[in-house]
């Protein structure tokens, strides 16, 4: 093979079609009212963390569904769990169960996560 | 021997209104350029929210036309003003002199081969609102085998300005959602998509819907307009767009594509307005006096409007707007004609 | 696939096209790329169909690859092309003829930014006679020259020797069509059949025997995109965006591509070089490419010219495969002789990619 010095980038297209997502099925099992989020943006607006960290479970929650976990897991590092995103939500989602049932299903350890 | 009142377009408002001027002891003549009267609603199969069938809400319209006298296959030829009456003549040879004619013709469904990036009338798993609604009515099995992701790409000619077609036709986002909800019920395992650009859902129970597609059916709604759509080898669809939220182009393989085809102006509302000598607005569709607070009457005295004619509406605000529109000919009628 | 759809859309983008007395431009690239297809495309209107083709010595560039390439500023294009105009006009004619799909996208950019700002048109008029002391009219019909082989294809096909049929299967040749982006994306009214499902290259295809592929990236770019390639730090987003065409197109098993653009055959072919060198990946049968073509050099096949007089020997992707299924007669010991018969050097071989 030839080093041309350039090569094929990698397509940034999100590819969502056929995505296995057992993780996600998992989760939707634990909260189901995951589904409910109609990315409004009001948890992230208020979220404590999210004025110094990149924190957002809008992010966090959309990623989740198209099978990108890892781009914004670890934002739920910065998460304190102060309950800020549960007076917001309009959906009326128990965040709080949320992001622990996140942490369980996608085995989130104090190295990756909370 | 009772008043005579032309009212044209025999669709839910033009039927609604007949009846209504019947039961308030007018001879109401309803013109349809079609072979049955009913307009659009007799290709609908069920109606959003709830799911009643549409048959339910037309049949017992249909069933209730004494006293009307209509003709169907029916053209207007011309409408005259002749000192304070009004000439129709029609197609059928006939002619009538009324004080008031009322405008009923509806609106036309986009036509969705114009948005040519969605390949209507290329592709053949391509299809509109209206083809769906029609297979929902048929109860015919699916054309197409092994559909396992389907999309719905919610304002095709709608919120378009380069398609002439700037507004928001108002009932697409609950129709797609509904039409969403019920190809789940036929096939529980397909994975469903809605793309849209905002979600419009304004009528009482339409939010209830929208939750009941994310949480009982698991629709997937991604926020982005379809861009573009080709097919595959084997026929499948390839679809594109943007994942706005994500902020990422997308693209699907799909089985199936629904373009929920909006409202456009009627083509023959534009004719009867000019023969009419009544103001068409510059979106096409029919201009009343006021659209808060006189809805029903057009600019010239004796023309009244009512339903999508106007501008996109919903069934039951069609249904209302023929009453009212039957309540302000009376009224019209009662005031003697000035001498 | 409804065919009857496209053949709505086709309808509905009728270009008008005078079938005489052209003022043609060349390309700056194209006489290097691909020699020989600016002279077939004069022969065979001149001789062949016996038209006025004027050509003038005094052309120049477009300005359009300095233009893209933000080398130049917008008004010193324009001026470049009013001179073209000027010369046009100096010569006699209206009708003006483009080889190259950058300058007719250029052309009619400017067409349109005069109409819209006819206070940059004045400009220019006065740029120009600053200069040169010269006047122009516009152009009364803009073509590129795709257009102008389009509106002939049927006396082309008249005259064919060969056709796009594959002699031992009796079938159809799969030719995909790639369009230059410039050539109806800006200003789809201008181009044969629209942007969407354009019929300029396909109208040629079916009237030469040929069966068009309709793949799902059909309407991507070539991958050249012009500062992509320039910058060689972007030079990957130009080769990927090819190989993301040959993907797509991979499944139709295509037997050759026909291009109207001077960049597009010419990354099309060369980046098949590269995507194998780098991956190992061909395209066609038996370790070759898919061979690409112009135009010019698929009306020149179809009427019987000399495969290496039409300079396929410069194309990197061998040609041979398809014109061995075309049953087009060559001598293989031909292909590296000048035109003085003596035996030019002959190119060393790639690894990946078969070639002959």
């Amino acid at each position: 093979m030839i080093d041309f010095g350039y090569g094929l980038t990698p397509s940034a297209t999100l590819k969502i079609e056929n995505v296995q997502n057992p993780r996600f099925e998992a989760l939707h099992e634990l909260e189901p009212d995951v589904v409910k989020c109609i990315a409004c943006g009001s948890c992230t607006a208020s979220c404590s963390a999210g004025c110094f960290t990149e924190m957002s479970l809008r992010r966090v929650i959309l990623s989740l569904q198209r099978g990108r976990e890892k781009e914004t897991l670890p934002m739920l590092r910065h998460c304190m769990l102060c309950g800020k995103c549960q007076l917001v939500c309009p959906r009326g989602i128990n965040t709080r169960h949320l992001i622990l049932s996140i942490g369980k299903v996608y085995g989130l350890n104090e190295e990756d996560g909370r | 021997m009772n008043q005579n009142v032309v009212v044209i377009g025999g669709g839910p408002a033009g039927i609604e209104a007949s009846r209504k001027l019947r039961d308030l002891g007018y001879t109401p003549i309803l013109i349809e350029s079609q072979p049955a009267l009913g307009g659009k609603l007799t290709r609908w199969d069920r109606l959003f929210p709830d799911g009643v069938e549409a048959r339910a809400i037309l049949d017992p319209m249909l069933q209730d036309l004494d006293g009307i006298k209509y003709f169907t296959d029916t053209e207007v030829l011309s409408i005259n003003r002749l000192k304070d009456t009004w000439v129709v003549k029609l197609s059928n040879g006939l002619s009538a002199q009324v004080r008031a004619i009322l405008l009923t013709t509806g609106f036309d469904l986009f036509k969705a081969e114009k948005k040519e990036e969605y390949g209507y009338g290329i592709y053949e798993r391509v299809i509109t609102n209206a083809d769906l609604e029609d297979w929902y009515k048929s109860g015919a099995p699916l054309q197409f085998d092994n559909v396992h992701t389907i999309g719905f790409v919610h304002c095709v000619g709608s919120r378009d300005e380069k398609a002439g077609n700037r507004q928001c036709s108002k009932v697409c986002c609950v129709t797609a959602v509904k039409q969403a909800c019920e190809f789940k019920e036929k096939y529980p395992d397909a994975t469903v998509y809605c793309f849209y650009m905002d979600l419009r859902m304004f009528g009482r129970k339409f939010e209830d819907l929208y939750l009941k597609a994310q949480k009982d059916y698991g629709i997937r709604f991604v926020r982005g307009r379809v861009s573009e759509v080709s097919e595959d080898i084997d026929g499948h669809l390839f679809v594109k767009a943007e994942d706005t939220l994500f902020g990422k182009p997308l693209k699907i393989k799909m089985d199936l594509l629904v373009l929920m085809a909006g409202m456009a102006p009627a083509a023959s509302s534009a004719s009867l307005a000019r023969m009419a000598g009544i103001t068409t607005g510059e979106d096409g569709f029919l201009v009343p006096r006021s659209i808060v607070g006189d809805a029903c009457r057009a600019s010239r005295e004796g023309i009244f409007l009512a339903g999508a004619v106007t501008g996109p509406k919903t069934l039951p605000e069609t249904l209302g707007e023929a009453a009212s529109a039957a309540l302000a000919i009376d009224q019209f009628l009662k005031t003697p004609v000035k001498q | 696939m409804i065919y009857q759809g496209k053949q709505r859309i086709w309808s509905e983008y009728q270009k008008e096209i005078p079938t005489d007395h052209w003022f043609y431009v060349r390309s700056c690239i194209r006489q290097s790329f691909f020699p020989a297809s600016e002279k077939t495309f004069l022969e065979i209107l001149r001789d062949r169909l016996g038209k006025d083709i004027y050509e003038t010595p005094s052309h120049t560039t477009c300005g359009g690859i300095a233009y893209h390439s933000e080398a130049i500023p917008q008004e010193t294009m324009m001026t470049i092309i009013a001179r073209q105009f000027a010369l046009m006009t100096e010569a006699g004619y209206e009708n003006y003829v483009c080889s190259c799909i950058t300058s007719f996208g250029l052309y009619s950019e400017v067409i349109e930014d005069w109409r819209e700002f006819p206070e940059l048109e004045a400009k220019i008029r006065e740029n120009l006679w600053k200069a040169t002391k010269r006047e122009f009219k516009i152009p009364t019909y803009l073509a590129h020259a795709s257009d102008l082989v389009y509106k002939f294809r049927n006396e082309i096909a008249e005259q064919a020797k060969f056709r796009l049929v594959n002699q031992q299967t009796g079938k159809p040749l799969r030719v995909v069509e790639h369009i230059g982006c410039h050539y109806a994306k800006m200003f789809p009214s201008k181009g044969v059949g629209g942007a969407e499902y354009p019929y300029v290259l396909a109208g040629m295809v079916e009237s030469w025997g040929g069966e068009v592929i309709d793949y799902p990236e059909r309407r991507h770019c070539c991958g050249f995109g012009f500062r992509q390639y320039l910058v060689k730090a972007n030079r990957g987003y130009s080769v990927s965006n090819t190989h993301k065409k040959f993907e797509s197109m991979e499944p139709f098993e295509p037997d050759m591509i026909i291009t109207n653009c001077p960049g597009c055959p010419y990354f099309l072919d060369r980046w098949q070089y590269v995507i194998a060198e780098q991956t190992g990946k061909t395209y066609g049968k038996d370790g070759y490419g898919i061979p690409v073509f112009t135009y010019e050099e698929v009306a020149g096949l179809v009427l019987g010219y000399d495969p290496w007089d039409l300079g396929l020997q410069t194309h990197q992707v061998a040609v041979e495969p398809l014109l061995d299924k075309m049953g087009i007669p060559y001598n293989p010991e031909d292909k590296y002789k000048g035109v003085d018969g003596k035996q030019l050097q002959r190119p060393e071989f790639p690894m990946n990619i078969k070639c002959c």
